[in-house]
């Protein structure tokens, strides 16, 4: 007997899978395109003057007539909203206000920091939170169920910056553990050549161990405290879908079949929830980018978060949009490849 | 038959019988969980200290004491929670800061709400194009990290309360949007909205009257859900001065103030935090007692 | 011989409105026989099958005077020995393959699985995969053994299900509802292996199904269950002279051939049954 349908889905799986990805890439474009209409029409609101931020209050009339139109100020909205267009897409994210560079030199040359401790804190998060979620929801109901749901509450409801202060307070200054706030000592700063600008991975690449073991001190408690601010949501998830998988028939198959219990929930179970907990990891590592900007501003972390504070205290509105621009377009990069792996990790959308 | 007898009946004898047993029903079922019962005394607490605030801090929480004697004093029976560097007293402005936070927190309900309700119903009842431009409006909003694009906002309107608040009720409404959305979906094809149509009722009075009214109830709920969320943003703002402005009692501007003697006085950061911690562990434990009680899906 | 011997076994599940007993004092003795279980919707048989193998979910309890498989005391069993019986000495088929196959995992790594209870060697258990899958009158045992839950039929589906139950030729085999949710044109076939493998090796049967003709047909003996209690025995063959009225109420339902009366009677209920 042939199996009508494994035969179509062969047949009609490249197309179908191809269609797929054309959609998720029209919906992403599409998204990117309003994320440039947003900061594009909150640029418009500033009560700043634009021509002023340029040129300063003491120009003189003529000159402020000559930038007005520079800017491209006179013509209608849609037509300065299609040169921004095209400056974006060409990469022209505007000059900052501040730093007198393009703003997407400096986006560029800050945010391997925030990248670098984003990582770490989503490695933090993962390896800790998706346990937590698997023994809460094994033991439904029972103390430790409830110990992971308000270790999760508590991670949810605390501000991180007042933790962060706290966490300087005591395991830098009082117990001395941890390096301060920055990357790294200046001693150590000049001994490392940048090269992917990761100070973890550049250090370890050049055989640096004391460098290192200092970048090392010092990104461990930021990364801790935004680790556990996504552990919260991933551990949460990570219980409600294995509660789902545990209450599924296949499970009592496996342990028809003898399956030993830790293979159940951590083979059988986890490899179900784990479609799903892909975009749950994705969605936090994008919220990470939420938590930095406060977190690198106790930290004085030198990263995106710390650019975008800086920018934001001295009104520098150019800079302020084009870090908003690049976090929402990270954002949409990252729901993408969530979408992506879906795709990828369940048979049944990969094949369909 | 007593009262809870009467609620508690199998039978019924009218709807408004059984609607009222069926809200005491899930108040027993909230009562038994303590984390949420925990979490009500906290709001509660919260709102019973935002309305008698005036009348139980000890100090004013603006104007401070003797400048060379009364800053930056340790907690004492003078001072519970300490003096801060103005030599104000910290207990009676978190005390009156718990106001702010009310403020915030109700008005941001009342603002995003509506919008959401609005949007994810008409998106939901007319389907179509109408459909695809809102939640694709919506999506985009949504594509944003909300801290992120608050501070954008608030960059662009200029710092103040006021303006926060703003801020973040405009990326407060789209997860209320997909919701509103979803149960409209689930009830437009519904027999009694069908009815409604068929005695040629207007779609705006359907919306309004039959709609959303049925949506209300789980968006509500979500609203709870976020109220930490909102805290915490409101919170974040302060602390990068885009909030409420000095000397207003602010608790996130607060441990900005503070941030710069946490090494030697650090309780003039940490008891503002302690206070945003707590309220939003309150409406957190709260939120998640509701949506077991409500949710029969996550009730097992 | 006795394979299984089930004295009182009740299935007890809190309610709001106290406990609820969904099996009650259940009794049964089964050799290397058929035996089949009959009854509508929630009269416990499906959960009388899940105690005998010691899953019944954690909210309920199960108990029973005496609950012996092959001399062995259930009650009292430990994970350890559940964990040596289930799989290698009894299994269970459930009713639909879309929900009882992991749908992440393809039909090699859920059947080898299985197969390694008796072959730790991993090469030697996929050749006994492919074996049973032939047994179960598959006739690509390769590209199903590659394929995911999903790319199968119903009918396919189930018969895998029936190789990775029987690969490790169990004693006993709990067939709960095996082809309830198969086309009609593919339960005959899906029946008639189920019904050779375990003829041909000799196993234990409990079938579970609510249809009574299809019981009948299929197994030596019937018991027919209403709310939980076994309500009536009797050899299949002398299903005409079932005595209580449930029985033949459920007899009387069925649609036959040459028409008959007319409309269908109903269902007629007692509560003096459940009692």
């Amino acid at each position: 007997m042939v199996d009508t349908t494994s035969g179509e889905g062969h047949r009609g799986a490249l197309p179908a899978l191809a269609w797929k990805l054309v959609k998720i890439f029209a919906s992403v474009a599409l998204t990117f395109l309003g994320l440039l209409l947003v900061t594009f029409l909150i640029g418009r609101v500033v009560p700043v003057d634009p021509v002023l931020a340029v040129i300063g209050d003491r120009a003189s009339q003529s000159v402020y007539d000559r930038v007005f139109i520079e800017l491209g100020l006179d013509k209608p909205l849609y037509e300065q909203f299609w040169i921004y267009l095209q400056k974006i897409l060409s990469g022209d994210l505007g000059t900052s206000f501040l730093t007198k560079k393009p703003i997407i030199d400096d986006i560029a040359r800050v945010f391997p920091a925030t990248l670098e401790l984003a990582t770490v804190a989503i490695l933090i998060g993962t390896s800790f939170g998706i346990p937590l979620g698997v023994l809460a929801a094994v033991r439904q109901g029972r103390l430790s169920d409830q110990i992971v749901r308000v270790v999760g509450l508590i991670g949810y409801s605390a501000p991180i910056f007042w933790l962060g202060l706290l966490g300087l307070l005591v395991f830098y200054a009082r117990l001395h553990w941890v390096a301060g706030p920055g990357r790294i000592d200046i001693g150590f700063e000049y001994s490392i050549t940048s090269r992917s600008g990761l100070m973890l991975l550049d250090s370890a690449m050049q055989g640096q161990w004391g460098a290192f073991r200092n970048a090392f001190s010092h990104i461990i408690l930021p990364a801790s405290l935004l680790g556990y601010y996504s552990l919260a949501y991933i551990s949460r998830m990570t219980r409600s879908f294995m509660l789902a998988e545990l209450a599924q028939e296949y499970v009592i198959t496996a342990r028809v079949k003898g399956v030993a219990e830790w293979r159940i929930i951590w083979v059988h179970a986890l490899r179900n929830a784990a479609v799903p907990l892909v975009t749950v990891v994705a969605l936090s590592y994008a919220g990470l980018l939420e938590g930095s900007v406060l977190t690198e501003t106790v930290f004085a972390w030198p990263g995106l978060g710390q650019y975008l504070t800086n920018s934001l205290q001295n009104a520098d509105m150019n800079a302020v949009l084009g870090g908003t621009l690049v976090i929402g377009a990270i954002f949409v990069g990252l729901n993408l490849l969530s979408d992506l792996l879906y795709t990828l990790l369940d048979p049944r959308v990969r094949r369909r | 038959m007593s009262t809870r007898e009467w609620l508690l009946t199998e039978q019924p004898a009218s709807r408004r019988q059984a609607r009222l047993g069926q809200s005491y029903r899930t108040w027993l079922a909230f009562r038994r969980n303590r984390l949420a019962m925990i979490g009500l005394g906290i709001v509660l607490a919260l709102v019973a200290v935002a309305l008698l605030a005036p009348f139980i801090s000890p100090y004013n929480p603006i104007v401070g004491g003797d400048l060379r004697t009364e800053r930056l004093l340790s907690p004492s029976w003078q001072h519970l929670l300490g003096t801060d560097d103005q030599a104000r007293d910290i207990l009676s402005r978190i005390l009156h800061g718990s106001r702010i936070t009310l403020l915030v927190v109700a008005l941001v309900a009342v603002i995003a709400t509506p919008i959401g309700l609005l949007v994810g119903t008409t998106a939901g009842y007319y389907g179509g194009w109408v459909d695809t431009v809102l939640m694709r409006l919506t999506d985009i909003f949504l594509a944003f990290p909300r801290l992120i694009l608050a501070l954008a906002f608030v960059a662009a309107l200029g710092p103040g309360i006021e303006n926060a608040i703003i801020a973040i009720a405009i990326t407060s409404w789209p997860p209320y949007a997909r919701l509103a959305r979803a149960e409209t979906l689930t009830i437009r094809n519904a027999d009694h909205i069908d009815a409604i149509r068929l005695q040629g009722a207007h779609s705006a009075r359907i919306i309004w009257g039959h709609v959303v009214p049925l949506c209300l109830s789980s968006v509500i709920v979500r609203v709870t859900l976020d109220m930490a969320g909102i805290i915490l943003t409101a919170a974040g703002l302060g602390f990068l001065g885009l909030g409420a402005q000095p000397p207003q009692p602010e608790w996130g501007a607060m441990i900005a103030g503070g941030r710069r003697f946490i090494l030697d006085h650090w309780w003039v950061a940490t008891m503002p935090g302690l206070a945003i911690f707590v309220v939003s562990l309150g409406f957190n434990f709260l939120g998640d007692g509701l949506r077991d009680v409500l949710d029969p899906k996550a009730q097992k | 011989m006795t394979l299984l011997n089930v004295e009182n076994l009740s299935v007890t599940f809190p309610s709001r409105h106290g406990p609820q007993r969904v099996v009650r004092d259940v009794s049964f003795r089964l050799g290397r026989e058929r035996l089949g279980i009959v009854g509508e919707s929630g009269s416990g048989k499906s959960q009388t099958g899940r105690a005998i193998l010691g899953l019944t979910p954690t909210s309920g309890t199960a108990t029973a005077d005496r609950l012996e498989f092959d001399g062995i005391d259930l009650r009292n069993a430990s994970h350890a020995q559940w964990r040596k019986l289930r799989g290698a000495r009894m299994s269970m088929v459930m009713q639909d393959p879309k929900f009882s196959l992991n749908p992440v995992m393809t039909i090699d790594r859920q059947l080898v699985e299985a197969a390694r209870r008796i072959t730790p060697n991993r090469a030697e258990a996929r050749d006994k995969s492919l074996a049973m899958l032939e047994a179960v009158q598959i006739r690509d045992p390769a590209r199903v053994m590659a394929a995911y839950p999903h790319e199968l039929s119903g009918g396919m589906g189930q018969r895998a299900m029936i190789a990775m139950m029987l690969i490790t030729e169990p004693d006993l085999l709990i067939a709960d509802e095996p082809t309830s949710a198969l086309d009609v044109t593919v339960q005959i076939e899906v029946l008639r292996i189920l019904d050779d493998l375990v003829t041909s090796r000799g196993m234990g049967l409990i079938f579970i199904s609510h249809d009574l003709r299809l019981v009948s047909s299929f197994c030596d003996r019937v018991l027919v269950m209403y709310a939980g209690r076994v309500v009536e025995e009797l050899r299949a063959a002398e299903l005409s002279q079932a005595k209580h009225p449930y029985t033949r109420g459920l007899m009387g339902c069925l649609p036959r051939i040459d028409g008959g009366t007319r409309p269908l009677p109903t269902l007629q209920r007692d509560e003096a049954w459940a009692r």
